[in-house]
């Protein structure tokens, strides 16, 4: 237990120096690679925190296909930020910081992290826990939820990402690049 | 003495009002999706936090196990991960078309090219 | 010598290890944490590595984008499918119950083919976007 609460803070606090430093930095390949560091520090808080499949799919997805994403679109547009001349800086951080201290005062009364009688753990979780071995027979937990007690959700979640496919084919397009005699250049 | 026990919803807070600073306040169009992205990942983080059981493990039944954490947050962020990359790269592929028409991503001269406010 | 030697060979060797890495994630989601979603990212986080280094050109000869259109949409009819399927054979929309002589068994294979559908959803619309920024010429 407390090896586990050292290697969460230890990670939470790495990812809170990242985060300063993305506000901070203007150089656009930099915060590109610190959001990515930031997902794969992400997924190892979600390893510690026990939660296996979610850390799994946040390094593949996130410090994966995001960065590889916004890589992409940095190489097409702009590779710095410009100073912004006009606005005042202290409004954004009036908003923030309110938002941030309503945020605090409302999560103040969730019951201590971890406890195992806190209303979540027992209303419909163990009714899961309990009655998947025996209606389902496969060992993760996670798996049978997702498949087979929430299937329609899935569902929807694999129309969404098609249909993200469709409209930036719709946006963007896919041109056919043939290969030229003696190119040897690779691609951004 | 409650508030430093919840030390995971406080930082997990404080992440996601980072990535929600640089969405209001930076002006690059690239830079407010990495920031959104952020953000988002900084609210799974308060989610799994709540799902965490002491003395528990991973959601996989094995032998010799007393209890496991809680699977349904789990669930509810795995579709939440995927559908965040969907929403950003249908947002990433906007900002290359806005490119394209406009000349520059910086919010500044697109509102000055459009004459809005 | 070649552009980037020590890129390639390593490439060469890792690339089918992480393919073969994905198909295992794939079929042992029901023992291990896995499934659909992550295998279909490290499917198409192992292609992307390979047109990063040998180029867009051969990646698009090898899986061109018309067949990946199509698998994207064939994940989402397997999945809706399997649905009607069950409402085909008595039960109610995706109750896998009814697929096979006993409930336990219908559930595995239900699910078995719910995570191929949105394996398969996945890695080819993953795919598909990364040519689509990929392949944008810059000014175009």
């Amino acid at each position: 237990m407390n090896l586990q609460f050292t290697i969460d803070i230890l990670l939470l606090a790495f990812m809170a120096v990242i985060a300063i430093a993305v506000v901070r930095m203007r150089d656009l390949f930099g915060v590109a690679m610190l959001f990515s560091a930031f997902s794969l520090l992400s997924a190892g808080v979600f390893t510690v925190m026990d939660a296996a499949d979610v850390a799994f799919t946040e390094a593949a997805v996130g410090a994966g296909i995001s960065t590889i994403l916004i890589l992409a679109t940095l190489t097409r547009t702009a590779r710095e930020e410009k100073p912004r001349k006009s606005r005042d800086p202290r409004v954004p951080l009036l908003v923030v910081t309110v938002t941030g201290a309503l945020l605090m005062f409302g999560t103040s009364d969730l019951p201590r992290l971890g406890d195992p009688n806190a209303p979540i753990h027992t209303h419909v979780a163990p009714r899961y826990i309990l009655e998947s071995p025996k209606e389902i027979g496969i060992p993760n937990i996670v798996t049978s939820v997702l498949a087979s007690y929430r299937g329609y959700d899935t569902l929807g979640e694999t129309t969404v990402i098609f249909t993200a496919g469709v409209a930036v084919m719709a946006l963007l397009g896919i041109r056919r690049r043939r290969r030229r005699e003696g190119d040897e250049k690779e691609p951004d | 003495m409650k508030f430093l026990q919840l030390y995971n919803y406080e930082i997990a807070i404080f992440l996601a009002m980072a990535g929600f600073y640089v969405v209001v306040s930076r002006g690059n169009l690239v830079k407010k999706i990495a920031g959104l992205s952020m953000f988002q990942t900084s609210v799974f983080i308060l989610y799994i936090s709540m799902g965490v059981v002491t003395g528990g493990t991973v959601p996989i039944i094995i032998e010799g196990a007393i209890s496991y954490s809680n699977p349904l947050p789990h669930v509810l962020i795995l579709t939440a991960i995927v559908v965040g990359v969907a929403t950003t790269a249908v947002a990433l592929s906007l900002i290359i078309r806005i490119n394209e028409a406009y000349g520059t991503v910086e919010e500044d001269e697109i509102h000055k090219q459009d004459e809005s406010f | 010598m070649l552009h980037h030697t020590v890129l390639r060979v390593v490439a060469k060797l890792l690339i089918p290890v992480i393919l073969l890495f994905a198909l295992y994630v794939q079929f042992h989601g029901d023992y291990s944490p896995g499934g659909g979603f992550q295998a279909g990212v490290i499917f198409a986080a192992g292609i992307i590595l390979y047109a990063l280094i040998f180029g867009l050109e051969d990646t698009m000869e090898a899986l061109p984008p018309g067949v990946l259109k199509i698998l994207s949409a064939s994940g989402v009819l397997i999945y809706a499918g399997v649905g009607l399927e069950t409402i085909i054979l008595g039960g109610n929309y995706l109750d896998y119950n009814f697929l096979a002589h006993e409930p336990t068994h219908g559930q595995h294979l239900g699910i078995f083919l719910v995570e191929l559908g949105v394996g398969t959803t996945v890695f080819s619309t993953m795919l598909l976007l990364y040519y689509a920024f990929a392949g944008r010429e810059p000014g175009q």
